[in-house]
Parts: structure tokens; C-alpha cells; sequence
């Protein structure tokens, strides 16, 4: 586990992925991309179990003073999550799948532990 | 996890049972209701939140999903908060699912917390006695309101904490006391208005008949204070009249808080400048109008001829039949509007048409355009028509003390329990066909009577309308034949009122 406390937003966030990551890992997904980018935007996770996909939104926060992490995946960032999962889709070669779209949420207080939740399926 | 209650919606004076579902489930936070609820309605999921936050219950951050079926009945207001609550408690884990077991629940949430009275909560205790409900919880303030359905056990909170603290069974609801004491409060009594010996007696009359009466007479001559005093001349309401005017008032959100039964007979004085719904009913949601709060009591339209043309046009509807139906698009609603109804019109629109004291500064165009306000189907449907005089100061000091209404209500009492035993209904209820079996006259009186159809131009109507006048007559002197001094007096209360003619002033 982690011991120093990020020192920034970006490292923050950089180090709620790499446990998001872990997270997916132990539930039994490989990860096939992190942060793949396109004209769309970027999609911080791709997984995968056999026959499916999964699209994740990883949501690290400090505290939950501005709401929860996942209350934080608005509507407009759903579309945006469907839009980019298209784009991935047309982008590259895989066989037919099912997919699924995860929420992984990452609260990662000044002091203490940090805590992962890992939403399935959420659209 | 699910959970289940159920609520009433109200669909006119009527409530419909409806479920209450709530599941948490997988997913982002979000709070969907579905099965057409309006803004009301769905604004519950923000009052929801912050009543949760504020009674110290941790929202759950989940997928929360709210069904109110049956899926097509629309449904408004804010009476839903308290059943999701109670179902979002149970389905959160906070609450024993199995206390939800034969539970209603009706109300609106604070932000605080707090349970705020709704309306419509009669009608929803009545549909909950219907469906067998094992309990149902109102608001606090409602209480003696739910209180009134026998065979029905209610209970009243007051927050949403209580209700939580009672669900986990360590707590107990506000439970309902002895009923309130039943004595009917005063009303204004007769023995207050000096002279205007005729418009007393048709007062009587309107009373003891059920008959409608306009009052025409220069400003100040008390037509107001006349029709403010019918009330207290019917008889006291029946219980399950009582139980119908509470449940229009229910419905229409005018019971004030912890208010029971209504007992005294509604008197209802809109405003001559009311739209056609706020006098008969509507709205997309129909809600009722004037005539249905005045249903068994009294409806009084002061400056009669002031009203709108539309407005004194869909007064017809009631006034035949007792009950109004509004249609709208999504619904079709019946009201009760069995009213006695009592109007009051100045002869013109300066008000000293006829007045011996005062000329009258009204232009011809000007009484033209009042007299036409008033249409000949709605005056053909009123039975008694008086003239109040303005005493002078001399005759105010003079006249003799006046008939109290105690007085006056037992021979209303009398002439109403002989129509009771002849006929069923009241003489101004008398279908036209029973008019000819139970108002039959002596020859004399049919005399005078067909002589006046010649005279006053009486429409078949009218003509039927003074024979149950004659009736109302004969019954408060309680003869059993209508004689021909009967008929004589209901026809010297049906000379057609001077509005807006000068040339009648000087018949």
C-alpha cells in the first residue's frame, strides 16, 4: 500500500488509477488501456474478461465535501463515457463482445487509508 | 433492496389507492420516480435528501428507484415524501422491511425533517378503510382529520426521526384523543335586523323549501347582512353530510391544521370578479370550485349582475342538478353542488334606481347594459324574488324587537320534516314530474294561478317553480292543501325584480 500522501491534483489522480487498476485486476479483468485518448477525449481504463469489455471512469477525491466521488459522474459525463467507448470500439480490432461501463471512486483522505469502491455496470 | 407501502393520489374528492416502491440497487447515485408524477412529485427527491441529511440519516449513494403504481394514474402533490421516505428507510436496511406490512402513509417532508401537513387527507383515510389498510400515518397537524373514518387506525408524526425511531419499534406515533367537543358554534342571528319584514319571511321560505332567492335593494339596506343569517336557519348537518362538506374542504386544501369535522353549514361569498373554474371547479388537476364548497350550505353572489356572463351561465349545471362534472382532457371529475343559492343585485349600477331618497345617475345605456347581464335562464331559475327596503333612521329606532332565528329554524325544522315524510327532498328539489303529484292546489288557488302565468309572462318553469313555492308555503303553516292565499303569497315573492328598468320603477 501506498504510504506518502500526494503531493497534487495530477498525482492525486495518477495514483486513484493505479489503484482503480489493481482494483479491476483483483475482480479478474485484464487492463487493456489506461488513458487511451482520441479527438473525443480520454477513456482512463479499458478491461477485459472474456467476451466482455469494460469501459471504466476512475473518480479520485480528497474528501466528500463537494459531494461523492461518484455523485461527481454527472450526466454529461455518462454521454461522454458512451461516446467515448464508440470511438474505442471503431478505433480498434476486437472480436464481438458485450461491454459494460465501471465506476471505480477512490477517497483518499489527508489522514487515514484511502478507500476504493468499484461500481458495476452503471449505464 | 425493495420495499413496499402505500399512499392515496386524489382524483377529484376521491383518493386511489397507489403502491409505493422503493429499491436500492446497483449503480451511480441517482433517484428516478417513475409512474406520472408531477413537479410536486418529483421535486420530493430534493426535499427527500436534505430531510435525510438533516434527521442524520447517511443518504444512500445509490441507484434509488421509485415506482407509484398503477403506472398510468397521474399523481400530484407533495403528500408522496412521507411513504418513499418511509420505504427508502426500510430499503436502506434502517428500518425492518416487515414494518411496512398493511402501512399507508401520507405527508410532506421539511427540509428539517420535519412532517408538514398535506391536503386531501380525509379522502385518503377513506380509500386506506376501503383497501383494509393496517395503519395509516399522517402528519401530525392532520390527525384529527384521519381521526374521523371509523374502523380505521391512524397515527400521526410529527418528523421523520419519529417515524424512524417508530419503525424500529423504539418509539410510538402521536395516537388520536377523544374527538373534539361537538357543540356547534353561534351564528349570526336574525333578531339583529330591524323591519324588512318580507325579506325575513323569504329567508323562511328559501329555508324551510330549499328555494333560491335574490335580494335586489339600494347599497345599505342589508342584503348582505340577510343572506350572512340563512345558515343558522337550516337545519344542523347530517353525519355523513358533515362528512361530505369536510371532504371537499379536504380536497380543496382549506381545512386548517388539526381541524375535525366540519358541522356548521358553509356559507361561501365569492368575489363577483371569480373565472368560471374558481366558481364551478377546474383546473388541469380539476379542484373544487365555490359551488362545490358550498355544497349543503349556502353559496351567496353578491352584485349578481357584476358577475361574468360565462360565470353566471355554467351556475345553471348546479343549480339543476346538485353536483357539477368538470371534463378536461386527462379526467373527468364529478362534484357535489347541492347549494342553496342566494344572490343580491342592486337596480342599477349606481344602486338608487327606485330609491325615493336618491336619484339614480345611471345613463340609459347604462341600465341596458346592466339589466342584459343578468339572463333570463339563470333568473328563471330562482324562485323568490324580494325587494329590501333601507329603513330611515326613524323606523331603525322604532321597529319592535325581531324574531330571533332560534324562532324561525323550528318552523323551518317543521315544514322541512313534513317534506320529508311526503316526497323524500326538499320542495326546491321536487323533479317536475313530482310537482303535479305532491303540489296540488285548491280550484281557488289554481285560479289565481293561471291568471298570473298571463300576468307575469311565467315560463313553464316559472310556473312550476311558484307551485313549489305554494307547497314550501302551505307546509310552514302546516296545511296539507295548498290554499289560494298560499299560492297569492309565493306569487307576491316572484314580481321580477326592478334591474335596470325605469319604466318598471313607475308600474
Amino acid at each position: 500500500m501506498p504510504t506518502r500522501y500526494p503531493a497534487d491534483r495530477g498525482e492525486l489522480g495518477r495514483r486513484g488509477e493505479a489503484l482503480a487498476c489493481a482494483r479491476l485486476t483483483e475482480a479478474g479483468l485484464r487492463i487493456v488501456a489506461r488513458n487511451w485518448r482520441c479527438q473525443t477525449g480520454e477513456i482512463d481504463v479499458v478491461a477485459e474478461a472474456p467476451g466482455l469489455l469494460v469501459f471504466c471512469e476512475v473518480k479520485t477525491r480528497r474528501g466528500d465535501g463537494y459531494g461523492t466521488p461518484a455523485a461527481a459522474v454527472n450526466a454529461a459525463k455518462q454521454a461522454q463515457l458512451r461516446r467515448l467507448a464508440g470511438a474505442y470500439l471503431r478505433a480498434t480490432p476486437h472480436r464481438p463482445c458485450r461491454v459494460r461501463f465501471d465506476v471505480v471512486t477512490v477517497v483518499w483522505p489527508r489522514r487515514g487509508q484511502p478507500r476504493v469502491e468499484h461500481l458495476k455496470g452503471v449505464l | 433492496m425493495l420495499a413496499r407501502l402505500a399512499t392515496a393520489a386524489l382524483v377529484g374528492l376521491t383518493a386511489h389507492p397507489v403502491g409505493v416502491e422503493v429499491d436500492i440497487g446497483r449503480g451511480l447515485p441517482a433517484v428516478t420516480v417513475v409512474g406520472l408524477g408531477g413537479t410536486a412529485v418529483l421535486e420530493a427527491r430534493d426535499r427527500l435528501r436534505a430531510a435525510f441529511g438533516n434527521t442524520g440519516y447517511e443518504w444512500p449513494d445509490r441507484r434509488i428507484t421509485v415506482s407509484l403504481p398503477p403506472a398510468d394514474l397521474p399523481k400530484q402533490g407533495s403528500g408522496f415524501d412521507l411513504p418513499i421516505a418511509i420505504g427508502l428507510l426500510a430499503a436502506a436496511g434502517w428500518v425492518p422491511p416487515a414494518a411496512l406490512e398493511g402501512l399507508w402513509a401520507i405527508g410532506e417532508l421539511g427540509l428539517g425533517g420535519d412532517v408538514r401537513a398535506v391536503k386531501g387527507v380525509l379522502p385518503a383515510a377513506m380509500a386506506a378503510r376501503r383497501s383494509s389498510a393496517r395503519l395509516l400515518v399522517v402528519p401530525q397537524a392532520n390527525l384529527v382529520e384521519a381521526a374521523l373514518v371509523p374502523g380505521l387506525r391512524v397515527a400521526g408524526a410529527a418528523s421523520l426521526g419519529q417515524i424512524g425511531e417508530w419503525l424500529a419499534g423504539r418509539a410510538d406515533l402521536g395516537r388520536p384523543g377523544l374527538p373534539p367537543d361537538p357543540s356547534i358554534p353561534s351564528v349570526e342571528d336574525l333578531a339583529d335586523i330591524r323591519g324588512q319584514g318580507q325579506a325575513r319571511r323569504a329567508l323562511e321560505i328559501a329555508a324551510a323549501g330549499a328555494h333560491n332567492l335574490l335580494f335586489t335593494g339600494p347599497p345599505g339596506a342589508g342584503k348582505t347582512m340577510l343572506a350572512r343569517r340563512l345558515p343558522g336557519l337550516l337545519p344542523p348537518l347530517e353525519q355523513d353530510e358533515a362528512l361530505e362538506v369536510t371532504q371537499v374542504f379536504s380536497a380543496a386544501g382549506l381545512l386548517g391544521p388539526d381541524a375535525g369535522l366540519i358541522r356548521v353549514r358553509p356559507f361561501r361569498a365569492p368575489h363577483h370578479a371569480i373565472s368560471v373554474p374558481g366558481l364551478v371547479g377546474g383546473g388541469q388537476v380539476p379542484r373544487p370550485g365555490e359551488v362545490s364548497l358550498a355544497n349543503h350550505g349556502v353559496l351567496f353572489l353578491d352584485e349578481l349582475p357584476e358577475f361574468s356572463r360565462a360565470a353566471c351561465e355554467a351556475l345553471r349545471q348546479p343549480l339543476e342538478e346538485g353536483e357539477v362534472t368538470v371534463s378536461r382532457a386527462m379526467t373527468s371529475v364529478r362534484f357535489p353542488a347541492s347549494f342553496a343559492l342566494i344572490a343580491a343585485a342592486n337596480p342599477c349600477p349606481c344602486g338608487h334606481l327606485g330609491d325615493s331618497r336618491f336619484a339614480c345617475r345611471c345613463s340609459l345605456s347604462d341600465l341596458h347594459r346592466y339589466a342584459s347581464r343578468l339572463s333570463g335562464p339563470l333568473l328563471d331559475r330562482i324562485d323568490l324574488y324580494v325587494q329590501a327596503e333601507r329603513l330611515t333612521a326613524d323606523e331603525l329606532i322604532r321597529a319592535p324587537d325581531a324574531e330571533p332565528t332560534a324562532a324561525v329554524r323550528a318552523r323551518v325544522l317543521a315544514a322541512r320534516t313534513l317534506q320529508r315524510s311526503r316526497q323524500g327532498v326538499e320542495n326546491g328539489r321536487l323533479a317536475s314530474a313530482e310537482v303535479a303529484v305532491h303540489c296540488q292546489v285548491t280550484a281557488p288557488a289554481r285560479r289565481i294561478l293561471m291568471a298570473a302565468v298571463d300576468r307575469l309572462g311565467l315560463s313553464a318553469r316559472g310556473f312550476h317553480r311558484a307551485l313549489r313555492v305554494a307547497r314550501t308555503v302551505a307546509d310552514l303553516a302546516g296545511s296539507e292543501r295548498v290554499e289560494d292565499h298560499h299560492v297569492k303569497e309565493a306569487l307576491s315573492l316572484r314580481h321580477l325584480p326592478i334591474i335596470g328598468d325605469r319604466e318598471a320603477e313607475l308600474v
